[in-house]
């Protein structure tokens, strides 16, 4: 039997991939790397493209595509933290951009200090209104 | 019949209300079950790159990352308050925006300055009425959250701590406990605490591919932004299950409502009956007698 190395395929939003697996190919930053079991213990962020997997009990190998993300070996284990969006830093930056004009937009009108009475005035009553409905709810059921 | 008339219209009104609520209600509640799912799914990868961090903070790194480095004079603090985009969800909001204001108030208190970025409509209309600084927002995120629209309004507060804007990052949000209860919670997101990482888990450091400095700056900019992103993902999942409560207490209401109403109509109509046949009687006792 050869030996296997467990992996594990991840991105925020859902899990893609978990087995065990005799041979992996991840596209590393600077090149591909190829990871056999007992792999020392790395740390390397990974690019858009494909994942080959050789799974244990199969001869084919089993392709996955991410963009991009980190890998990680770890003894007998290995674990990708895949991205789910296409990163980039100017892309990033041009959605920290577009975050902040949206709220400098929302808040034009804004030049006070922040009006903390105004705030709980407004919290207290919509929970007075809670616990209005709660009450009526209670006696209604009677 | 004095009133019927108001009456059943007033029954027909509040029948319609209901089929709104009962339409909510279960629109809700299939929602509810996605985005539990969702959530659930969304876990892993916060594991993992949790475990991942816990290496890294207690491995002999060569390099310290800023998120990792507690700062001793604290003057500015970043507040990332999650909230739901629609209403109608019982006091989900209102809850996770009270402890915000108080924390607030506090932080006020202590001549501290705060920054908002508002995720979710509500939050931000109500930071918008009461002035408060908001740095950065994003609404319109649906049902499904979305690391991709997420990486904007996180990136401008991780700028704004790495550039010494901001000492302390924390994010309020609703932690889903299960459908009928979901907590209003806040926490520390930066810098991250010990606890967060977890325990050393042996001593031995990793080969960085292309540098330390780079991997792990990488990798702690996604521990943040999952952290995040699952803060939403509960919120979410809070959402529709207080909205699934409350549309369902409305319609019980409503309920209740409609069948008083009936009690009341049906009492007015025997009345009129009632005087009617008394007034024909009379007046045929009149004629014959």
């Amino acid at each position: 039997m050869a030996t296997t190395i467990h992996i594990d395929v991840v991105s925020a939003e859902e899990s893609i991939f978990s087995g065990e697996v005799e041979f992996i190919v991840a596209p590393a930053l600077m090149g591909e790397v190829g990871i056999y079991p007992k792999h020392a213990p790395l740390l390397t962020t990974i690019k858009a493209g494909a994942l080959r997997i050789k799974l244990a009990d199969a001869s084919e190998e089993q392709l996955i595509f991410v963009s991009g993300g980190i890998l990680e070996v770890q003894p007998g284990i290995v674990t990708v933290l895949a991205d789910t969006a296409i990163r980039g830093h100017d892309l990033d930056e041009a959605k920290a951009l577009e975050a902040k004009q949206l709220a400098e937009e929302a808040m034009k009108n804004n030049t006070s200090e922040v009006n903390y009475a105004k705030a709980q005035a407004e919290l207290m009553e919509a929970l007075a209104q809670l616990q209005a409905i709660e009450h009526l709810r209670k006696v209604g059921k009677r | 019949m004095p009133g019927s008339k108001e009456i059943r219209t007033k029954i027909k009104s509040v029948e319609n209300t209901r089929k709104i609520t009962k339409a909510m209600e279960m629109v809700a509640a299939s929602k509810m079950r996605k985005a539990q799912e969702r959530m659930r799914a969304a876990r892993p990868y916060a594991e993992k790159i949790r475990n991942v961090a816990a290496h890294l903070s207690h491995a002999q790194a060569e390099y310290r990352h800023p998120f990792l480095i507690k700062r001793d004079v604290v003057k500015n603090i970043g507040l990332i308050v999650v909230t739901s985009d629609k209403g109608l969800c019982g006091g989900l909001n209102t809850n996770v925006l009270r402890i915000t204001i108080n924390q607030m108030q506090a932080w006020e208190a202590q001549n501290h300055g705060v920054q908002i970025s508002a995720v979710g409509n509500k939050g931000l209309s109500f930071m918008g009425r009461i002035n408060a600084n908001v740095k950065s927002h994003i609404t319109g995120l649906g049902d499904k959250p979305q690391m991709e629209k997420l990486i904007g309004p996180v990136k401008v507060m991780l700028d704004a701590y790495v550039a010494g804007e901001i000492d302390q990052l924390y994010i309020a949000y609703n932690r889903f406990i299960n459908t009928m209860k979901q907590e209003s919670v806040l926490e520390q997101l930066l810098p991250l605490s010990g606890d967060k990482v977890g325990a050393p888990a042996g001593h031995w450091d990793y080969i960085y591919e292309p540098d330390a400095q780079v991997v792990v700056d990488d990798l702690m900019v996604r521990y943040i932004e999952s952290l995040i992103f699952q803060a939403v993902a509960e919120n979410m999942a809070s959402e529709q299950s207080a909205r699934m409560v409350a549309m369902k207490s409305a319609s019980d209401n409503a309920k209740t409502v409609i069948g008083e109403l009936k009690l009341v109509y049906n009492k007015a109509r025997q009345a009129a009956i009632t005087k009617e046949i008394s007034e024909i009687v009379g007046g045929a006792a009149a004629v014959s007698g």
